[in-house]
């Protein structure tokens, strides 16, 4: 039970397919009742990495503790979690009662409690009448929630959801999300949740890894990610990100100052990272961070004059590029489309950027 | 559902570490996972076929004494192959007879599969399962039926003789190498349908749809894209109805008459009548060994041809 | 749309080659229970009158009855025991990744093309170096080389067709590799499973090379047809006997085929061969 500080324990788990490095020495830990989602790419080791947590693969080398236990040694059939599969795995010869009954046969309870206790999750799921129905006659949301029933009927330490609303369309999927985070509320349960969709996993989440080729890049909460990303991946995977050349030119206790291509000399909060005068690092600054103008300021605060070379209209927004001297690509810039007119497009038109300095972020 | 009843119980389990080592690699290791479930199937074909095998190679290299052997190693019966004409006139007949079996199975089969995969769109199933049923039954019967059909006073001539057709009955059709080749092929057309159907349900349509987009007719279409695409099936079809067809006996034995004799009729008989199982054996390792030959051959034209086409 | 219907417009040739491919694959077949009630010793046209005296004569012959038991007795052993190792082998070769599978699946399906006799008299030449003496159980050992093959093959497709997380499901839900089975993956291959329990039995209870080496003194039901082969006389009543055995034959093969149906469009337009 070494060093062992939270529900979840992962501590330096590698794991090779043959040759191939799926984990490499990932750390991380998960607290109870936490909703924890695994985000990146597909092939990023983050789906590996919830098999392992399920038992049905085994770390090359590391330990997983589950609530204080090595998991090692746990066959799956064994471990205190369960999980609702990307393509949820009903049982096709068996009908809805008899799929959310399955993991109860070990309890041996009467048949009347275990007919309660299904009917109790047949309301949590909101399908109370489809008891009988067999599986092939089930809708892909409705697979999905007795996925879910199925899985918490056997109250797991941990739920385990791998891409759970993948299969879902764009308008149930919205649905099932705001369901799913209210019944992780109800039951209490640490869900933790496997996901390439970077919307669902900040909307979802109380904290986030963001992994690539194995490794986790970056574990924060969802506001951490998108405000202070570590590293250009994680910055240009969670959201739009502008990216700016710069050179230090010197740092204080509470800031550091950078020249940047096309946006001037800004003054950054930092206080954790250590830079030496004169070191090339980036610049990066979010769309809606930057404000678009007519004129320059006329309040004295920074600002950079560009071109306007083409305008995205996105109903509740719009989108627009603007070309600025000494930077290459057109820097993106988002805006909200007021009531009152919108910013006059036109293609060629100078226009004026300004920002403030804490909204942008130091990568090296 | 309350908070509560979620949250208090463990009822999944303890978790606690599984005993016993052999538990702990079977639940560690895929690979022995793998290979424990594999290991009755694996032990038994194992000593069925490596073990009587093995023997078979030892007793080639022995000779017939009376009753018994002599178990002294000589090449003395691989030296009586060689040098007697007889052996290797009947080697070199089977193969004959068997390319004869596997070009006519292929050639006929061909069309059938063709039909099958491209222009049977219902019931599918019906038409593989009615096409592929013989070939589950019993292939003596089979061969026997063959007898029933072809014999001097069989169905065929008793049939033309009865309409008049012809004064005397047909001696050519029992006891000939031709009757050999009818009854083989018809025997594993079943067999040889199988994967000639797999390679042309496999051929994407869009690519016959490309090619008659780009002005191919049905012909130059079939021979430029199908046939090419197929050729892995006609190969495996090919392998599969020759090797099976060279070690067999009871067609030649039921139907060939002299001269539609094979490799398989002289081993039984050295393991039968002629009583002289080193001799048997030492047969039956050289078929195998020239069978082997003919396999590597053929895989390697299906490496060959798949490279081409992909 | 058109295109493809341009490609697939009826072809009136190969509709006529493949019912006549069809009907030739079946006659030769069909004529032995034709002939069987024919009311002559001699197989010739034309036919004499009705008769079925060569059925009840059949009934009367112990030895008949003796060699249908034997058969039988192999078929069923050979069924059980090949499609119960075939079972945990097809699941082995679709379910878990290790390493030298390729040639491990190559050689356990070796029996399907290798020449039945070169089996039979190595078998014999084993048995015989072992004094052991030759019987049903070495019928059996020897239908069980090419039946277990045929059971995995038969069973493969089945596995494939459905996906593993079925049955990661279910240990998940806390059943272990036991109850696991009983629970998912049996009623899950079960059409295959018992598809392969009818073809491997009808290929045992009418194989003929390997138990004509392998036979001692109670013969199979191909056996003592071949032995009456000898006798014209027996002619018609062999002709009787093969037709119940092709007919029956015919009907649990077509059975196992069309219960098995779904893994048989899933093997085809996958890899088979």
């Amino acid at each position: 039970m070494s060093g062992n500080n939270g529900f979840i324990s992962i501590q330096n788990v590698d794991k090779y397919f043959g040759s191939f490095q799926a984990i490499n020495d990932v750390s991380m830990t998960v607290g109870h009742g936490e909703f924890f989602s695994l985000l990146g790419a597909s092939g990023c080791g983050k789906t590996t990495l919830l098999r392992m947590l399920a038992g049905f693969e085994n770390p090359s080398s590391g330990e997983i503790y589950i609530d204080g236990q090595p998991m090692s040694d746990v066959p799956p059939h064994m471990r205190p979690v369960n999980m609702v599969f990307q393509n949820y795995a009903i049982f096709p010869h068996l009908n809805v009662r008899d799929n959310i009954a399955y993991g109860l046969r070990k309890q041996k309870l009467p048949k009347a409690r275990r007919d309660d206790m299904v009917d109790e999750m047949l309301e949590l799921i909101k399908l109370p009448h489809y008891g009988n129905r067999k599986a092939n006659q089930l809708s892909g949301g409705q697979r999905q929630r007795i996925a879910l029933a199925r899985a918490l009927i056997l109250r797991p330490k941990v739920l385990l959801l791998d891409e759970p609303l993948g299969a879902l369309d764009k308008q149930l999927r919205e649905q099932m999300q705001l369901e799913l985070r209210a019944l992780q509320r109800t039951v209490g349960i640490t869900f933790v949740f496997v996901t390439h969709d970077q919307e669902e996993a900040l909307t979802l989440s109380d904290r986030i890894a963001v992994m690539s080729r194995g490794e986790v890049l970056q574990l924060d909460t969802p506001g951490g990610l998108y405000e202070r990303p570590q590293g250009r991946e994680v910055a240009s995977f969670i959201g739009t990100m502008n990216f700016f050349d710069g050179q230090v030119r010197g740092q204080t206790a509470e800031a550091i100052s950078v020249e940047a291509a096309g946006l001037g000399v800004l003054s950054i909060p930092e206080t954790k990272g250590r830079f030496v005068e004169g070191e090339s690092v980036q610049i990066a600054l979010r769309p809606e961070k930057l404000e678009l103008m007519d004129a320059a300021p006329t309040d004295g605060s920074e600002s950079t004059k560009g071109v306007l070379q083409n305008a995205a209209y996105l109903g509740e927004r719009s989108h627009y590029y603007v070309k600025v001297d000494g930077h290459e690509t057109p820097i993106a810039v988002s805006a909200q489309n007021r009531f009152d007119g919108s910013f006059a497009v036109e293609e060629g038109k100078p226009v004026w950027l300004t920002w403030r300095d804490e909204a942008a972020v130091v990568l090296r | 559902m309350t908070d509560q009843t979620l949250q208090s119980g463990s009822a999944s389990g303890t978790a606690g570490p599984r005993a016993g080592w052999f538990g702990r690699l079977i639940y560690r290791s895929e690979t022995a996972r793998g290979y424990t479930l594999l290991t009755p199937a694996l032990v038994f074909l194992g000593v069925a076929i490596l073990v009587p095998f093995g023997i078979l190679v030892v007793m080639s290299f022995w000779t017939a004494e009376g009753f018994g052997f002599d178990t002294t190693l000589t090449t003395h019966n691989y030296e009586q192959f060689f040098e007697r004409p007889i052996y290797m006139a009947l080697l070199s007949r089977t193969f004959g007879i068997s390319g004869m079996v596997t070009i006519a199975t292929v050639l006929l089969c061909y069309p059938m599969a063709y039909y099958v995969a491209f222009h049977v769109h219902r019931n599918k199933m019906f038409w593989l399962v009615l096409i592929t049923l013989p070939f589950w039954t019993s292939y003596l019967l089979r061969v026997f039926a063959w007898k029933v059909v072809l014999g001097y006073e069989g169905v065929i001539n008793s049939a033309l003789l009865s309409v008049g057709l012809i004064e005397a009955p047909l001696e050519f059709l029992l006891y000939s190498k031709q009757a050999v080749i009818i009854t083989l092929a018809h025997a594993w057309a079943a067999f040889a349908i199988l994967p000639l159907y797999v390679s042309l349900e496999k051929i994407d349509k869009s690519l016959l749809e490309a090619a008659t987009d780009l002005g191919d007719g049905p012909v130059r279409r079939f021979f430029r894209i199908t046939l090419p695409l197929s050729l892995p099936g006609v190969i495996s079809a090919s392998l599969l109805v020759f090797i099976p067809t060279t070690g067999d006996y009871i067609t030649p034995a039921l139907l060939g008459g002299p001269d539609g004799a094979m490799i398989g009729n002289l081993i039984q008989k050295q393991f039968g009548p002629i009583n002289n199982w080193p001799m048997g054996a030492a047969l039956s390792i050289i078929l195998m060994l020239c069978i082997a030959a003919i396999s590597l051959i053929f895989i390697m034209l299906t490496l060959f041809v798949r490279k081409r086409i992909s | 749309m058109s295109v493809e219907s341009y490609i697939r417009k009826p072809n009136r040739p190969l509709q006529l080659y493949a019912a006549i491919f069809l009907i030739t694959l079946y006659l030769p077949v069909l004529f032995l229970p034709l002939f069987s009630f024919n009311d002559s010793l001699y197989v010739r046209f034309p036919l004499e009158s009705f008769t079925v005296r060569w059925y009840v004569e059949l009934f009367a012959r112990d030895a008949v009855w003796n060699a249908l038991w034997n058969s039988v007795r192999v078929g069923v052993a050979v069924a059980l025991v090949s499609t119960t190792m075939g079972i945990f082998a097809a699941k082995a070769i679709t379910r878990y990744r290790m390493p030298g599978k390729g040639p491990v699946v190559t050689f356990i399906m070796l029996p399907l093309v290798v020449p039945l006799i070169i089996f039979g008299v190595a078998l014999l030449v084993l048995m015989s170096q072992l004094g052991v003496p030759l019987s049903l159980y070495t019928v059996a050992i020897g239908h069980m080389i090419v039946c277990l093959p045929f059971s995995i093959a038969v069973l493969i497709p089945r596995f494939e067709g459905f996906d593993a997380s079925i049955e990661e499901a279910s240990a998940d839900l806390g059943e272990n590799a036991w109850w696991t089975f009983w629970r998912v993956t049996l009623p899950m291959v079960g059409p295959g499973v018992l598809a392969s329990l009818m073809l491997t039995f009808t290929v045992s209870f009418d194989e003929f090379i390997l138990a004509f080496f392998l036979s001692g003194t109670q013969p199979t039901l191909p056996m003592y047809i071949w032995g009456q082969l000898r006798f014209p006389q027996e002619f018609p009543s062999v002709l009787a006997l093969s037709s119940i055995i092709i007919v029956v034959s015919f009907v649990i093969v077509f059975l196992g085929q069309w219960i098995n149906r779904g893994a048989i469009s899933a093997s085809t337009s996958g890899d088979a061969s």
